[in-house]
């Protein structure tokens, strides 16, 4: 029964994975494709982490995932941040088609102190 | 620019009470990693686990816990316990919507970066409401601003542009939990 | 988006059905002969250690295509998440528990290669 559960969990993990990599191929701007790839990814991991626990039991490999999905999902939404400030400070714009960008017109405005404090 | 982030070095106010707690809290946490790292407990795992973790306990310091009396608060723990639910349910929403987004041939987006307003003012707050942003229906932090309680979201499809919008369906979901259990 | 016309229906249909024959190829192709000797349930691991070598396909496309740096960072660091993933589901068709200490490593250090890859893309000093 576990190990039927475990599968169906990898399963459904799978998919989000792999709607993730899809989206990194399909949308257009470095912003966008974060966004689809680390919350797809993020959770697949955990589908599959969660499905490897459920297969395994309470032993040390499944406490192991379990720590594991709790590694990832502290870190995925950091490491997301930390590229999507670095893309914009690096200088790439948002794409042709976006609405708005209030963080452009922020640094813009204070642009003067940019150098300094750096 | 800089906006200050978390890390900050020598905080004002913390006394070496404090960060003799911190430090002891990050030894019991450092230990407890270790045990499930390496579980079925040899003699050489007990040998080296409690002198690396005082290690990272002693290296780490007062940075890791600022305000160690928040930790007895036992309210603040049932709030946590209600906000995971609410964060697992929002993050396989948030996935759900991406995944149709994605899947759709014309790729109906319309992204853009909005600027919406913050109540919580720690750095662990703050830190958490990142991460449930980033993991929630097409919204992601771009940078934070937290002497002026702003955030910078990347969101996938754009419903309002104005600060007090945004902040109404991005932020107040989780910041109305968040509140009681950091601040 | 308007920017996609008739041309952009006809390669998301070219790249739907290309995705689908490669899933239908994973579920019910052949599988290699050391599969037989593991557990019961192994030839569905195995199957799934292809989903994600499919995964990792897509994620080398980004790295080589990325117009722009931030695009290959971006890749990586997904990369390095989809290989936690399987290094978790090795360890069950083959048995050997070891293998999740490694993604458990590789999820770290995967981290810390972003976040250094992100302070150079900054341009700033890596120690700030």
């Amino acid at each position: 029964m576990n190990e039927i559960l475990g599968m169906a969990s990898i399963v459904v993990g799978l998919a989000f994975e792999l709607f993730g990599c899809l989206g990194l191929v399909r949308l257009p701007d470095v912003y966008n494709r974060l966004q689809a790839a680390t919350k797809c990814v993020t959770l697949g991991t955990c589908g599959i982490m969660f499905g490897v626990f459920l297969t395994f039991g309470p032993t040390a490999a499944g406490l192991k995932a379990l720590l594991c999905i709790f590694f990832v999902v502290l870190t995925a939404p950091v490491s997301a941040h930390a590229i999507a400030r670095a893309a914009h400070r690096s200088g790439v714009r948002l794409c042709p088609g976006s609405v708005v960008d209030r963080y452009e017109e922020d640094m813009a405005a204070r642009g003067g102190d940019s150098g300094s404090a750096g | 620019m800089r906006f200050a982030r978390g890390g900050g070095r020598g905080a004002p106010g913390v006394s070496a009470g404090g960060g003799m707690k911190s430090r002891l809290i990050l030894f019991v946490l450092g230990l407890a990693v270790w045990a499930v790292l390496t579980w079925p407990p040899t003699a050489r795992a007990c040998l080296f686990g409690p002198p690396a973790s005082l290690l990272a306990a002693l290296l780490a310091g007062e940075m890791f816990v600022r305000r160690p009396y928040a930790l007895k608060d036992p309210m603040r723990y049932a709030y946590f316990a209600l906000y995971l639910p609410l964060f697992v349910w929002e993050c396989v929403k948030g996935n759900i919507h991406v995944a149709r987004l994605i899947c759709h041939p014309d790729l109906p987006i319309n992204p853009g970066i909005v600027k919406v307003r913050t109540r919580l003012k720690s750095e662990t707050g703050l830190a958490f409401l990142d991460c449930s942003i980033t993991l929630t229906p097409g919204t992601m932090t771009v940078d934070t601003d937290p002497d002026g309680g702003f955030i910078y979201v990347h969101w996938i499809d754009v419903k309002a542009v104005d600060v007090d919008g945004a902040t109404r369906r991005i932020v107040d979901i989780f910041e109305r939990i968040l509140v009681r259990i950091f601040e | 988006m308007s920017a996609f016309g008739r041309r952009g229906r006809i390669r998301w249909a070219i790249g739907a059905a290309a995705l689908l024959a490669a899933l239908g190829a994973i579920a019910f192709g052949p599988l290699p002969s050391l599969s037989r000797a593991g557990p019961a349930f192994a030839p569905f691991f195995i199957r799934c250690l292809y989903a994600l070598v499919l995964c990792l396909v897509l994620c080398l496309y980004r790295i080589l295509r990325g117009p722009t740096v931030p695009d290959r960072a971006v890749a990586i660091d997904i990369m390095g998440i989809v290989v936690v993933g399987f290094c978790a589901v090795l360890c069950v068709p083959t048995g050997q528990e070891w293998y999740i200490d490694i993604g458990i490593a590789w999820a770290l250090q995967s981290f810390i290669a972003t976040l250094a890859l992100a302070k150079y893309l900054e341009g700033k000093p890596l120690d700030e």
